[in-house]
C-alpha cells in the first residue's frame, strides 16, 4: 500500500496519477451486477442500435469509478477522498472485440494547507477525447 | 445526447422499457409529452428501507470499478488503517442512492418521462467513509429544477445517514431530461 502523501511535498500542476485501463463487454456486465444497473444499452448490441446509439456504451458510473481508483491508489486509502464529482460529456463505445480504452491522468489543481486538503483533477480520455468533465476529487492529508 | 450514462430506473426487469431510445421510438405516437413539474423543486422524498452494507458487497463493486486497493478487501489492511471493515469505493453510495432516484422517477407529479432522461453530473460529499456493516438510510430532496435550452435539468441530493443517524455521505445527480426532438 502507498504511504500517504503529504501535503507540503505537493505542487500545483504535479500529475499523480497516469494509468490506463481495458474496459471490455466482461467488465460492463460485472459493474451491471456489482451496481444493479441492468440497462441493456450497456450489454446489447440490438438495444444499443434500436436507440440509436453508436455502440454499447459503458455505465457512466462505472467510468466514474475506474477514473477515481487513479486518485485511491495515489492517496493509499479510500477515506482520503472526501469529495469526488464528474460531469459525463461523452459516452464511451465498448466494442466487443476490441472492448475500450481509458486512460486516466491526475494532476494537484488546489492545495489547501490550513484544511488540509488538496484538489485533485482527473483527465479521463477515450482515443484522446475526455469523456469526464469537471472531474475532481478532494482528497484529505491530515 | 446529453451524456452517455443511463440512470438505473429500479427494478431490473423495467430497465428495457426505461432505455432512451426505447422510449423516445414510443413518445413519436404520443401526442403531448407532460414536461417535469417545476413544482417539484424543494420536494423531498421519505426514506428509503436502511441498506446494510455487505462485505461481499464491497469487495464485488470494489472489483468491478477496477479498485486494487486492499483497504477494500482485506478486513486486517482496512482495521490497520483505522477502520471498522473494508471501505467502500467512493462511487459505491450510487448502489443506495439508486432506490430513491426510482422514488423521484416513479412520481407521476414529477413528469419525469424517465426514457428521456440522461446522467449529466454525479457528486459524492463524504463525512465519514462507508464501511462494511453499516446500515444506511437514504433520502432524496429535489434542489433544483431548470429550463435550458428546451432540456429540464432536475439536481436530486440524496442524504444517506448512519443507523444512528449521523451523516455519512451525500449523493446527489444532476439528471437532464431532453426535450422534444
Amino acid at each position: 500500500m502507498a504511504a500517504t502523501p503529504a501535503l507540503d511535498s505537493l505542487t500545483v500542476g504535479d500529475e499523480v496519477a497516469s494509468v490506463r485501463h481495458l474496459v471490455t463487454r466482461d467488465s460492463l456486465v460485472r459493474y451491471a451486477g456489482a451496481s444493479g444497473d441492468f440497462n441493456p444499452i450497456h450489454y446489447r448490441d440490438d438495444v444499443a442500435e434500436f436507440v440509436g446509439l453508436p455502440g454499447v456504451l459503458a455505465h457512466g458510473m462505472l467510468t466514474m469509478g475506474i477514473a477515481s481508483q487513479a486518485v485511491v491508489d495515489w492517496v493509499g486509502d479510500p477515506a482520503r477522498v472526501v469529495d469526488y464529482q464528474v460531469r459525463f460529456t461523452r459516452p464511451v463505445v465498448v466494442d466487443r472485440q476490441d472492448g475500450a480504452t481509458l486512460d486516466v491522468t491526475a494532476k494537484v489543481a488546489v492545495i489547501e494547507a490550513d484544511a488540509g486538503r488538496a484538489r485533485i483533477d482527473i483527465v479521463a480520455s477515450v482515443d484522446g477525447k475526455t469523456v469526464l468533465g469537471k472531474a475532481q476529487a478532494w482528497v484529505s492529508l491530515i | 445526447m446529453t451524456g452517455p450514462s443511463e440512470v438505473n430506473k429500479g427494478e431490473p426487469g423495467g430497465a428495457a422499457r426505461a432505455s432512451p431510445g426505447l422510449s423516445r421510438a414510443s413518445s413519436v405516437r404520443r401526442m403531448k409529452r407532460v414536461p417535469v413539474n417545476p413544482a417539484i423543486q424543494g420536494r423531498s422524498y421519505p426514506p428509503v428501507d436502511a441498506y446494510l452494507v455487505g462485505r461481499e458487497k464491497v469487495r464485488e463493486f470494489a472489483r468491478a470499478v477496477f479498485a486494487t486497493n486492499p483497504i477494500h478487501f482485506e478486513v486486517e489492511a482496512a482495521r490497520a488503517a483505522g477502520h471498522a471493515d473494508v471501505v467502500a469505493p467512493p462511487t459505491f453510495p450510487v448502489v443506495v442512492q439508486e432506490a430513491t432516484l426510482a422514488q423521484l422517477l416513479g412520481d407521476e407529479d414529477a413528469g419525469i418521462d424517465f426514457g428521456r432522461v440522461v446522467h449529466g453530473d454525479q457528486r459524492f460529499e463524504y463525512s465519514r467513509p462507508v464501511v462494511a456493516g453499516d446500515e444506511l438510510t437514504a433520502h432524496l430532496t429535489v434542489t433544483s429544477v431548470k429550463s435550458l435550452g428546451g432540456n429540464s435539468m432536475i439536481t436530486a441530493s440524496t442524504v444517506i445517514d448512519d443507523a444512528t443517524g449521523e451523516h455519512v455521505v451525500t449523493a446527489t445527480s444532476t439528471l437532464v431530461v431532453r426535450g422534444e426532438d
